[in-house]
């Protein structure tokens, strides 16, 4: 079994979760993620790596309670303990003296995004950041952000910061206005797409952490496999980080919104029997 | 890949003839005439009817009963050369433990088979032993009917666990050596079994959470229930074998970091788990799985419990697997058994080539499952939401052999047809696991990714690191990986002791 030291809510709907790791911590890098069952009888999830301690021997998760799966982990406190964590899976991200990084993140991406760009920023590069939210209240971690961040910037639709445009528009702005030599983008799905078709005309490299659904997570099952290039690649081995202007990103929509009708069924079976459970 | 060591050691020779020659044999050969054993009909393994079982994942084999087995016991001649010993890749000493349940010591013949085999239950289910020990039975030859070893091996393993008499050896001092072994399928399992009981401190490091390999993720429920499984694992713990879930070889650890950290000798048995898929255009529609993803979900994930277990799977009604092998089998059976109202095998030879163990063909049929044999699906056809629909496949004929000795299957022009499908499942076979190949620098990897070996000691180009099983063969059988293991632990305990 495996401990958690510590959940708690960042921003509605969106948790950071530190687990007790020391196997994973060792070797783990940035872009890398781990994959854990909330209880015996969950599914096995991949979560990417948003931070570590390794003195401490634990690791850092930020999720978006979207699922079951999330939903069961934001029911966990300090000594729970949880089944599986496994990790570090993955490659990691690319991370060399590319000149200008921009790291474009969105909800579960902001923490995933992290440890890219400390490490970006470690290697030499001038990193800029750029969050998207619907609104002020739903960004964490600014912060962290703005220390490492030569610019930074955000893409939201509350007026509270001086812009009112969704992420294309601002992201056009952004990449006019800056030498950006490359993009790294985390987030969900559309934003990664979105991200890699502003870039596309401008010939900028851009990579993108994808999301697929997972099993085993270990490049045994070939539940995350997609369409990048030419070939059929699996995200838990090959991946996850791919070259965003090669994803086939229609087939990444609808493969993960294939058990869209299971996961509600799944969330409404739990909500009915979570009382007699606990 | 791979080799079949159809010969018998000089001392497992001597102990078969020893065996042979003990009084209690010599007596029991002579109260029944080999002429009347020859006479008695082999016995039936009893199995749950075919319409019955098809909707559950009960097993489907019932077992022998005491009377029958030994009934069945009675049938083996106590062959003064007993060719069947030849047939097992572990070497068990199958007339002694046969003559054992003759004589009805049930749980002396369980201890037995365990000195050469730690997985009894498990071989007694799934050994194709029509194409090991039995082909090779003196009574086959003579009259087409072999004892059934295999059931008789399942009965007195069985019988030892339902009785709880569970014997454990004892076991020699510690010799306070490390060993590593990566990976717990049939072939780790069986190193760690064999090391421990040597005294040695084995440590048993497995990706997934649950232990046992393709036993575990692979083979369903109704051909190896998980409590057979559950019941072998704890008989290692019991050994003193560690068992670390969720270590990733190559990625937590390196095999160099293994060796650092004290592991003398290290067993590489990861197995054959990456799914081949046959390069089609829309193989990547919503609905087509490989058989790894499918089983996995259904047997490791318990899908078939959904939503009691988290983890959903697509309960096709016209369900497709492509392939002839014992991992088709599984998965189309076990489409049916999640309610498909038809569920089809496609294969691109004919009905004789096929890999699959010849009962599981049978109890596929007796189930109801179709199959369209000398067809091969060409492209895969989507509606709306990216979900295949249909599948169009092409007639094959036979031609001349290949190098497996098959007969090529070559597709006839102008053939094609539409089949409708909402399900698919790709059966079509695994190669060797890439990942500890390409981070361990300086082991020799041959050409089909499998880990290379000296197939007389299993050793790798890596000194004191020793491979096994389907790593180094491909897709092949839990006995012949667990005679590597054999073979290898045999080696790793010399190795430790010079
Ligand atoms: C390599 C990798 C790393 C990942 N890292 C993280 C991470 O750090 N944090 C995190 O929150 N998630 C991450 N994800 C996604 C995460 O695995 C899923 O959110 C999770 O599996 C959902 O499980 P569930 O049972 O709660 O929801 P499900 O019941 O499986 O899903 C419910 C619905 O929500 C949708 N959905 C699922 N995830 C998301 C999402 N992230 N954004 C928008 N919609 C979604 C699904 O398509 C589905 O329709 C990662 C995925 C991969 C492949
Ligand atoms: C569905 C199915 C049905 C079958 N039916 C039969 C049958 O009826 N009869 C028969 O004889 N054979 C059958 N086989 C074949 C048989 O199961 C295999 O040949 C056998 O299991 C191989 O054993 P192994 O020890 O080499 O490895 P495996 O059983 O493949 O186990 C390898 C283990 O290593 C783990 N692993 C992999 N990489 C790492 C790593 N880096 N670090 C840690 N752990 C790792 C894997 O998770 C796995 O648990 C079947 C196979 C399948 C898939
Ligand atoms: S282990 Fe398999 S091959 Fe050996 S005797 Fe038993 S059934 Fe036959
Ligand atoms: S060859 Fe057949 S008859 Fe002879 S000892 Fe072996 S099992 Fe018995
Ligand atoms: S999750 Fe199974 S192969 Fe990637």
């Amino acid at each position: 079994m495996v401990k958690i030291l510590n959940r708690k809510k960042l921003v509605p709907n969106i948790h950071m979760i530190e687990i007790s790791a020391p196997d994973v911590v060792e070797k783990c890098q940035p872009g890398q993620f781990v994959m854990l069952m909330p209880d015996k009888k969950g599914e096995r999830i991949p979560l990417s790596l948003a931070d570590w301690d390794k003195d401490k021997g634990s690791i850092t998760c930020v999720f978006m309670a979207v699922g079951t799966s999330t939903q069961k982990l934001t029911r966990l406190n300090q000594g729970d303990e949880i089944p599986v964590c496994v990790g570090p899976l993955g490659k990691p991200a690319e991370i060399d003296k590319f000149g200008t990084v921009l790291c474009a993140a969105g909800c579960y991406g902001i923490g995933a995004i992290y440890p890219i760009a400390r490490a970006l920023k470690k290697a030499g590069n001038t990193v800029m950041t750029l969050i998207d939210a619907k609104a002020k209240y739903l960004i964490y971690w600014e912060d962290r952000f703005k220390k490492i961040s030569e610019k930074y910037f955000v893409s939201a639709r509350d007026g509270f910061y001086d812009c009112k445009d969704y992420i294309p528009k601002v992201l056009k702005d952004v990449l006019e206005e800056n030498p950006i030599d490359r993009v790294v983008s985390i987030g969900c799905t559309y934003l990664m797409y979105t991200c890699s078709e502003a870039t596309k005309h401008l010939n900028i490299d851009t990579y993108v952490n994808l999301n697929p659904l997972m099993v085993d997570g270990t490049g045994m099952c070939g539940a995350c496999r997609l369409r990048v290039g030419k070939g059929t690649k699996f995200a838990c081995v090959d991946g996850p980080e791919f070259d965003g202007h090669e994803v086939d990103w229609n087939e990444l929509f609808y493969r993960r919104k294939s058990y869209f009708d299971d996961e509600i069924r799944s969330m409404c079976y739990w909500e009915r029997t979570k009382k007699q459970r606990k | 890949m791979g080799e079949d060591k159809k010969k018998l050691s000089p001392e497992l020779k001597e102990v078969l003839k020893k065996a042979f020659n003990e009084e209690w044999r010599k007596e029991l050969r002579k109260s029944i005439s080999a002429k009347e054993r020859m006479k008695l009909s082999r016995q039936n393994m009893p199995e749950r009817e075919p319409f019955e079982r098809n909707k559950d994942f009960e097993e489907v084999n019932l077992g022998l009963d005491q009377e029958k087995a030994v009934k069945e016991a009675q049938r083996c001649l106590d062959c003064a050369n007993p060719q069947c010993v030849m047939g097992c890749p572990v070497g068990i000493d199958i007339p002694s433990f046969i003559k054992l349940i003759e004589k009805r010591k049930f749980l002396e013949s369980a201890q037995k088979i365990k000195e050469t085999n730690a997985l009894p239950a498990v071989c007694g289910r799934v050994c194709p032993q029509e194409t090991q020990c039995e082909e090779l039975c003196n009574l086959n030859k003579a009259t087409g009917s072999p004892v059934a070893i295999g059931n008789l091996e399942r009965f007195v393993s069985d019988y030892e666990r339902e009785q709880g008499k569970v014997h454990i050896p004892k076991l020699p001092a510690s010799t306070g050596r490390k060993v590593a072994v990566i990976g717990s399928g049939p072939g780790g399992l069986t190193v760690a079994g064999e090391l421990a009981r040597k005294g040695h401190q084995v440590t048993v490091f497995e990706a997934l959470h649950v232990p046992g390999g393709v036993l575990a993720y692979g083979i369903p429920e109704f051909r190896l229930p998980n409590y057979i499984l559950d019941a072998e694992v704890s008989y290692l713990k019991n050994l003193g074998v560690e068992f670390r879930m969720n270590f990733v070889v190559g990625m937590i650890r390196s095999i160099q970091d293994l060796k650092k950290e004290g592991y003398e000798a290290i067993y590489i048995g990861t197995g054959a788990g990456l799914p081949n898929f046959m390069g089609l255009p829309g193989e990547n529609l919503i609905g087509i799985y490989s058989a790894n993803e499918y089983l996995t979900r259904v047997n490791l994930m318990r899908a078939d419990l959904f939503p009691e277990y988290d983890t959903p799977v697509f309960l096709g009604k016209k369900a497709v697997v492509l392939g002839g092998g014992n991992v088709a089998m599984d998965s189309v059976r076990t489409a049916q058994r999640l309610g498909a109202d038809e569920a089809t095998i496609v294969y691109r030879r004919s009905r004789k080539e096929m890999p699959a163990r010849v009962e599981e063909v049978h109890h596929a049929e007796q189930e109801g499952i179709q199959f369209h044999f000398l067809t091969n699906p060409v492209r895969y056809i989507s509606d709306e939401h990216n979900r295949v629909k249909a599948m169009e496949c092409i007639q094959m004929e036979l031609g001349e052999p290949d190098s497996s000795g098959r007969r090529r299957p070559i597709p006839i022009k102008g053939s094609e047809f539409i089949m409708e499908v909402d399900l698919v499942v790709v059966s079509i076979g695994n190669s060797p696991n890439p990942l500890i190949g390409k981070v361990t620098p300086g082991l020799e990897i041959g050409k089909w990714g499998n880990v290379e070996v000296h197939w007389d000691t299993m050793a790798t180009s890596l000194d004191g690191v020793y491979a096994g099983g389907d790593i180094v063969r491909g897709g092949a059988t839990v006995i012949l990986a667990m005679g590597d293991a054999r073979v290898a632990a045999r080696e790793m305990h010399q190795y430790l002791s010079s």
